[in-house]
């Protein structure tokens, strides 16, 4: 049986707009951070997976040793839509699992344009937006939220819901792009920019960095780093199985529900086993479709979930308590590893005012569209 | 030098335009596990089969899967519209613009019965000139019960 793989360092830049910094520049100081954070140089490090998605023939991986040290070690550039630094944090993770190396870094990293993401299509030699439907993001997800209210009734006021409470946790983290409070009106009475997604229920568009250590349980007990080791439980990737509507209607779902099945398998656990879920709210309405889809509630419940406050700090489940993706902000590459910082930061017991008491178990959930979905399953230091 | 005007061209892949008769929808069926395509494939995405997808024709009324009502949209896209997600009768699922009725969700029902109308590409050309047929929903009696 193989060893457990353990973070030992992870931190992340606070998201924000850095037009005077390159995005080699940006993931290097994330990777010096996670360095820092666990007491180690880059030189102990075996190899390097970098996750970025708008520069991804780029070789921003080796571009971050060039500012922070050639060692010469391996280094694999990744992209994978918005799971693109969940990907490059698992196959760091798939390194260390496999015995190859006992150190591993994972940098997500992503400088964003501005405006709306997504739309066009290939083809005849004519643009399409506007023409067949709406293919920008907002729109996608707007129609993937519609799909819930035709199933179960849920309403525009329960999916702008989902935006002020993860605006209000921003409030209490300070790495958040955004740390301002939206009250319901506010939030409901923004632009609207596709329905029922208004303005304040769309990812805010910054630029980011993440990056985390990850080690070998031999490594761990070696450096003496077991108190704020969190052990990684369990990975998933999957990709979007085929469904009945995928042809137009990009699949979050059952790509979520493969990942997480597969995930809480890996784990011997069960979503009742969580304590906390950074799940990815790149638009409010996607919040209430993965409850269902991680299983923290049963088909149907979740406009009941978010009109208990079951999912806000303090609620049975917290859910995004960093401010997520809506407040926080939604560098795409970035993302995946930002919110195993999040996840890892409560299992520490360092989160500060946003702390959700007693963390041992946490869950990780970014999906890009295409699709690919990641899952990662955190566990509090069991040394 | 406009010359001869050209015939309009399909301006999604399942729509087709026969000479002289009124354009329609096909799409591909796997003969192996009846999944469908609106595009061509070499094997079916469902479950492998190669070599196995047969045209069908789509019929052209559905109902109304979900939609958004789209506000923002890129530069030169006119707005508001509604990007509606229709599930044809008999199999097919399409994405297009509802039109002929208010784009507001007080208007918009969901699982409302529609229609497909197949009409001019809003006046879109190719950088040649070409004109362009696409496909439309609008709202459809309901059927009787």
């Amino acid at each position: 049986m193989s060893d457990d793989v353990y973070i030992i360092g992870v931190d992340m830049l606070k998201f924000g707009r850095f037009p005077d910094r390159t995005v080699p520049q940006l993931g290097a100081q994330a990777a010096l951070l996670a360095l820092d954070d666990a007491g180690l140089e880059i030189k102990a490090m075996e190899a390097l997976y970098c996750g970025n998605l708008y520069q991804a023939n780029a070789m921003v991986g080796q571009r971050i040793l060039q500012e922070i040290g050639q060692t010469g070690i391996p280094v694999v550039n990744c992209a994978n839509a918005c799971a693109t630094g969940a990907t490059a944090f698992r196959e760091a993770w798939m390194a260390v699992k496999a015995g190859a190396c006992d150190l591993a870094l994972a940098v997500g990293v992503e400088q964003m344009g501005k405006g709306l993401l997504g739309g066009g299509g290939a083809g005849t030699g004519i643009p399409k937006e506007g023409l067949f439907g709406g293919g920008t993001m907002p729109t996608v997800f707007a129609e993937a939220g519609m799909e819930h209210s035709h199933r179960y009734g849920t309403t525009f006021e329960q999916f702008a819901k989902v935006s002020v409470k993860n605006h209000h946790h921003s409030t209490m983290n300070p790495k958040a792009a955004y740390q301002m409070e939206t009250p319901l009106e506010m939030v409901m009475n923004a632009e609207m920019i596709s329905y029922p997604n208004t303005k304040l229920m769309c990812s805010v568009n910054v630029d980011g960095a993440a990056a985390a250590v990850l080690a070998s349980g031999k490594k761990v007990r070696e450096l003496g780093l077991g108190k704020r080791a969190v052990k990684v439980r369990a990975s998933a990737l999957t990709s979007d199985p085929w469904q009945e509507r995928d042809l137009v209607m990009p699949d979050v779902n059952s790509c979520t529900r493969l990942a997480a099945e597969k995930a809480f398998s890996l784990a011997g656990l069960g979503p009742e086993d969580l304590d906390l879920v950074e799940l990815h709210d790149c638009f409010a309405t996607a919040e209430l479709l993965h409850y269902e889809n991680l299983g923290l509630c049963g088909d149907g419940e979740a406009g009941r979930l978010i009109d208990d406050g079951e999912t806000a700090l303090g609620g049975r489940i917290p859910v995004n308590v960093s401010g997520g993706l809506l407040s926080k902000g939604h560098p795409l590459g970035a993302t995946g590893i930002a919110n195993i910082y999040e996840v890892s930061t409560h299992l520490r017991g360092e989160a500060g005012r946003r702390q959700v008491k007693d963390a041992r178990i946490g869950l990780t959930h970014v999906i890009g569209l295409g699709s690919a979905c990641a899952i990662h399953v955190l566990e509090k230091s069991d040394f | 030098m406009m010359s001869t005007a050209q015939a309009p061209l399909p301006a999604a892949p399942c729509l087709r335009i026969p000479e002289g008769e009124a354009p329609y929808l096909e799409a591909q069926r796997c003969g192996a596990c009846d999944a469908l395509y609106l595009t061509p494939r070499m094997a079916c995405s469902r479950c492998g089969k190669r070599d196995d997808l047969h045209p069908q024709r789509l019929a052209e009324r559905g109902t109304l899967y979900s939609f958004a009502i789209v506000h923002r949209s890129f530069p030169g896209v006119e707005t508001p519209f509604i990007s509606a997600i229709v599930d044809l009768e008999g199999g097919g699922t399409l994405k297009g613009n509802l039109r002929g009725i208010e784009a507001t969700p007080e208007a918009v029902r969901l699982g409302m019965a529609v229609k497909v109308v197949i009409d001019d590409a809003l006046g879109r050309r190719d950088k040649d000139g070409n004109a362009y047929l696409a496909y439309f929903f609008e709202p459809a009696e309901e059927p009787s019960a």
